[in-house]
């Protein structure tokens, strides 16, 4: 079985779950003898060698191509949405806007071009997008796949176009809707590529039954042709960090991620609030950035316990791990979820966890408090319990380390590896 | 005698270095000493060495007849004795003219004045025993922090025996009157007033190398011109601004130094004014009129109020947490402590957090090392709390003795300190709007405002009894004329009640 599989980004170059998601289906495919090539926008060199991985950015194509006509039209007219930046850190916006990404001009007498993607989520995504679109009908055309697999809309042009291209079956993988990063305010655009990668697609896989009866919901998909494969959490050895010495001598809850609406921050500042008016020896730590963080610090301020909520910054690698060391309780209030796989992290640093019930995690994840997002006494309660209950603390890490252990990539592999047989026999 | 008052302001903070929320607890060291010395470097050889040393020439060439004042801030001076010391020699030489006065400010450029009594009276002595020992003269006349200033706090100025005091002319206090002449506090007479001429000021501050200004390019004639212009009743301009205006904001290319190397000669001949200290002013001057001003004033922006320092939520969060730790530091009682307490108290580390982009945004941005606002207050909160770890640990470990420095504070805050409650109090009613005001009194019991009213001057009565319901302002009235006067303690738990639900 030979499968291509386009994504947007791939470890250590992550903004979010779906890079650590992607590589950990990769590697769980590769176990179970099936041959992957992954395809980024944009590889950095240094990433992990036990994948085959294509860079976008260095793939020639010719646009006299008939295959790439439709695409290369399409590309001519797009216009570039600006406020369309759907996740993207402080620095990388800061980057994005200030530096001009190098690239050959769109030009009908350049039969030949090699185009440097940015691999972002910035200014010129939707003509990234595209473009990516072209290169990958280019790349299905130079080799013998079997299936085509996209991981996420940012994909879908280009899973759709290499399909196309060689006449094989398409696989979506949904890690996240719009819904899910826009509330109600959906942007159209966004939609009609994700909702098109659905119709094309012979299969689509989801993260969670959430997010399977979004898609079926939201997107008119006939339930039959959608699959729910869990997520898993990559083995990681963090004893390195179990040691970490702590500066501070109060118990530590941490918030990580995007600082953004659809990970509801500002619940979980909330219930601190809450938390600390019962109990000042509490520390909480926001870490991470996103276009909710000023106002965020502002509400913190506004509160008075600032000195008692701390904010980090965006976080990277090695930095994770040090803030799940020195974390007592690690709290994911998110809005809306399609998966969510920072808990299982948090679990394997032997920190255990308080999730939104409006997550994908929650399905499978058995030994951590749940509640619903809005319910900021709940919330609060729940810190307050991990925090002070030492029996029910030590119950969840340990329970919880031995669920999370049981979800390996190999299983979810497995369930993908089915998902491609019953359509390639088709 | 007509005069011109030059003062300049001589102020560095120790800015802080980036510290994260892991270095919490572990690192105790705050400050960017890199930065730190690479900006006293900087200013001293573009500023303050070329300026002193031509401040020594005028003064050597006009005697008696050219002088100017000082404030230099505790923060700036321990940064030159670190790493710029021949900047403290050549302020010596300018002291041993006799020709140059030095004022006296808080030692950290902090605003405790609006906070509290007692840090601000320790950092002024602190200030002063430090001008005494660096150069030999003790200050008579007070400026504080940008030239923050109120009723109020020329009072408590006064009470320290201070004779003279400056603040900023601001247009909204003075309205039709002029800034040109002595004023009194309005509390204490004894305390004058010496206003800054903002106008001509910024001319020279702001504007001089302002090529869309109508007055550049500014000659000394020119301005020699302007203050003649002045009507002849009128009797000091005192020009004040920050020292780094000469070769740091105005840079030498601007020609600032030949400006300031001419002007003396200039006026000299071509006018009938001299150049005097502010406690020669203060000396020689008739004061015309109290000045009135109950809510505080300052030098910065357009507002000429404290929105560049305090008022977001922000600032108002850092402000209050640092100085909750006040009487905790003071119990404890230890100099690296005590340092650290007084250098996070520098007005900059609030203005970093100032929120105001606008018109004043610019100058803002110039002087802020950070990015924004916000990471201006993560870093601060980080370093504040880490001191604040550092300073419950020692207090929690002082044994007994805490327990009896707390019962001696008590007792303290309970007799000898009700000025300062008061001083607090009315600052609160000051600054809280009639309707919030109008809201929470009307749920407060008789007794309590009755209470509370006592030793608050007649503006801050008369502000509180005009927001009560009928019905309650006849109650307070009748208390006010028929009960028997409320003693410290009534006093204090009242006020402490009312500052709680504001």
């Amino acid at each position: 079985m030979k499968v291509l599989m386009f994504g947007w980004e791939f470890p250590p170059h992550i903004t979010g779950g779906l890079g650590t998601a992607c590589f950990g289906l990769t590697k769980g495919l590769l176990n179970s003898g099936v041959d992957v090539t992954f395809v980024v926008p944009k590889a950095y060199g240094d990433e992990s060698k036990d994948v085959r991985l294509v860079n976008a950015s260095d793939v020639t194509i010719d646009v006299r191509n008939q295959v790439f006509k439709e695409y290369w039209e399409q590309l001519k007219y797009i216009e570039i949405d600006s406020i369309l930046i759907p996740y993207v850190s402080d620095d990388e916006f800061y980057r994005i806007t200030r530096s001009r990404i190098h690239h050959t001009e769109i030009n009908d007498s350049v039969f030949s071009a090699n185009y440097k993607f940015s691999g972002k989520y910035g200014q010129n995504l939707m003509e990234e997008v595209k473009r990516y679109a072209l290169v990958a009908a280019q790349i299905a055309a130079e080799g013998d796949y079997d299936v085509i697999h996209a991981h996420d809309w940012l994909a879908y042009e280009a899973g759709i176009a290499a399909a196309k291209a060689i006449q094989k079956p398409l696989v979506v993988h949904i890690h996240a809707t719009e819904f899910d990063r826009s509330g109600e305010n959906v942007n159209q655009t966004v939609y009609d590529i994700e909702r098109r990668g659905m119709e094309m697609a012979n299969k689509v896989i989801a993260v969670s039954n959430l997010t399977r009866n979004v898609v079926i919901n939201r997107y008119g998909v006939h339930p039959d042709k959608v699959v729910t494969i869990h997520n898993a959490v990559e083995p990681s050895d963090k004893s390195d960090y179990y040691g970490l010495e702590r500066g501070v001598k109060e118990k530590t809850v941490t918030f990580l991620g995007r600082i953004t609406f659809q990970k509801g921050p500002d619940y979980f500042i909330e219930a601190a609030n809450k938390v600390l008016k019962k109990d000042k020896n509490v520390r909480f730590v926001m870490a991470g950035s996103g276009d909710m963080l000023n106002k965020m610090i502002k509400r913190v301020a506004a509160l008075g316990i600032a000195n008692r909520f701390h904010f980090t910054g965006f976080l990277q690698g090695a930095e994770v791990d040090q803030m799940f060391a020195l974390s007592d309780v690690y709290v994911m209030p998110s809005v809306s979820e399609p998966f969510g796989i920072s808990p299982l992290e948090a679990i394997s640093s032997n920190v255990p966890v308080v999730i939104s019930k409006q997550s994908g995690v929650s399905e499978i994840l058995h030994y951590a408090l749940k509640t619903d997002f809005w319910d900021i006494d709940a919330l609060a309660d729940s810190i307050y319990g991990l925090l002070h209950y030492e029996g029910l603390s030590k119950m969840f890490v340990a329970l919880g380390k031995k669920e999370v252990e049981a979800m390996k990539w190999d299983y979810a592999a497995a369930k993908v590896l089915d998902v491609y047989f019953s359509i390639v026999n088709n | 005698m007509r005069s011109i008052c030059f003062y300049f302001q001589v102020h560095q903070p120790y800015r802080l270095k980036r510290y994260r929320f892991f270095d919490i607890g572990k690192d105790h060291y705050y400050y960017d000493d890199y930065q730190n010395a690479y900006i006293a470097r900087r200013v001293a050889d573009k500023c303050y060495l070329p300026m002193n040393q031509l401040l020594l020439d005028l003064i050597q060439e006009y005697g008696q007849n050219f002088k100017v004042a000082f404030s230099v801030s505790g923060t700036a001076l321990d940064q030159f004795l670190q790493y710029t010391p021949e900047v403290i020699d050549s302020f010596r030489r300018l002291a041993e003219t006799g020709s140059v006065e030095f004022l006296s400010e808080t030692y950290t450029h902090s605003l405790s004045a609006l906070k509290s009594k007692h840090e601000f009276q320790r950092q002024v002595g602190k200030h002063q025993q430090k001008i005494m020992e660096l150069f030999n003269v003790k200050p008579t006349t007070f400026r504080n922090t940008e030239l923050i200033y109120s009723d109020q706090i020329g009072a408590m100025v006064a009470d320290m025996g201070f004779n003279t005091m400056l603040t900023e002319g601001a247009k909204h206090i003075l309205g039709w009157k002029s800034p040109n002449y002595l004023y009194t506090n309005a509390i204490n007479p004894r305390l004058k007033m010496l206003l800054k001429n903002f106008q001509l000021s910024d001319d020279i501050a702001f504007r001089f190398s302002q090529q869309s200004w109508e007055g550049w390019p500014l000659t000394t004639e020119k301005f020699v011109g302007w203050i003649n212009s002045i009507d002849s009743k009128e009797e000091v301009i005192n020009l004040f601004m920050d020292y780094e205006t000469f070769g740091e904001h105005q840079w030498e290319s601007t020609g600032i130094f030949e400006f300031m190397r001419a002007l003396p000669g200039q006026v000299l001949a071509n006018s009938n004014f001299t150049f005097n200290t502010p406690s020669e002013v203060s000396a020689t001057l008739q004061p015309v009129a109290p000045i009135h001003v109950p809510y505080p004033i300052s030098w910065a922006d357009e507002e000429r109020d404290l929105t560049a320092w305090l008022g977001n939520e922000l600032q108002d969060e850092a402000f209050s947490k640092l100085y909750e730790l006040e009487h905790k530091v003071n119990a404890i009682n230890d100099a690296g402590l005590i340092q650290d307490w007084e250098y996070l108290q520098t007005s900059d580390h609030f203005y970093y957090m100032c929120t105001k982009w606008f018109s004043d945004g610019d100058v803002h941005k110039y002087f802020n090392p950070y990015g924004s606002p916000y990471e201006a207050f993560i870093n601060y909160m980080n370093v504040f709390s880490d001191f604040e770890i550092r300073v419950n640990d020692r207090y929690n470990n002082l044994g007994n003795i805490p327990q009896k420095t707390e019962n001696q504070n008590d007792n303290l805050w309970d007799t000898a300190i009700v000025g300062d409650v008061t001083h607090e109090f009315s600052f609160a009613i000051n600054s809280t709007s009639k309707a919030a005001l109008k809201k929470t009194l009307s749920e407060v019991k008789p007794e309590t405002i009755f209470h509370a009213l006592k030793d608050v001057d007649q503006e801050v009565s008369t502000k509180i009894l005009a927001v009560l319901p009928a019905k309650l302002k006849k109650q307070v009235v009748e208390l006010i004329e028929n009960a028997k006067p409320a003693t410290d303690k009534q006093n204090l738990k009242a006020v402490n009640s009312i500052l709680k639900t504001l």
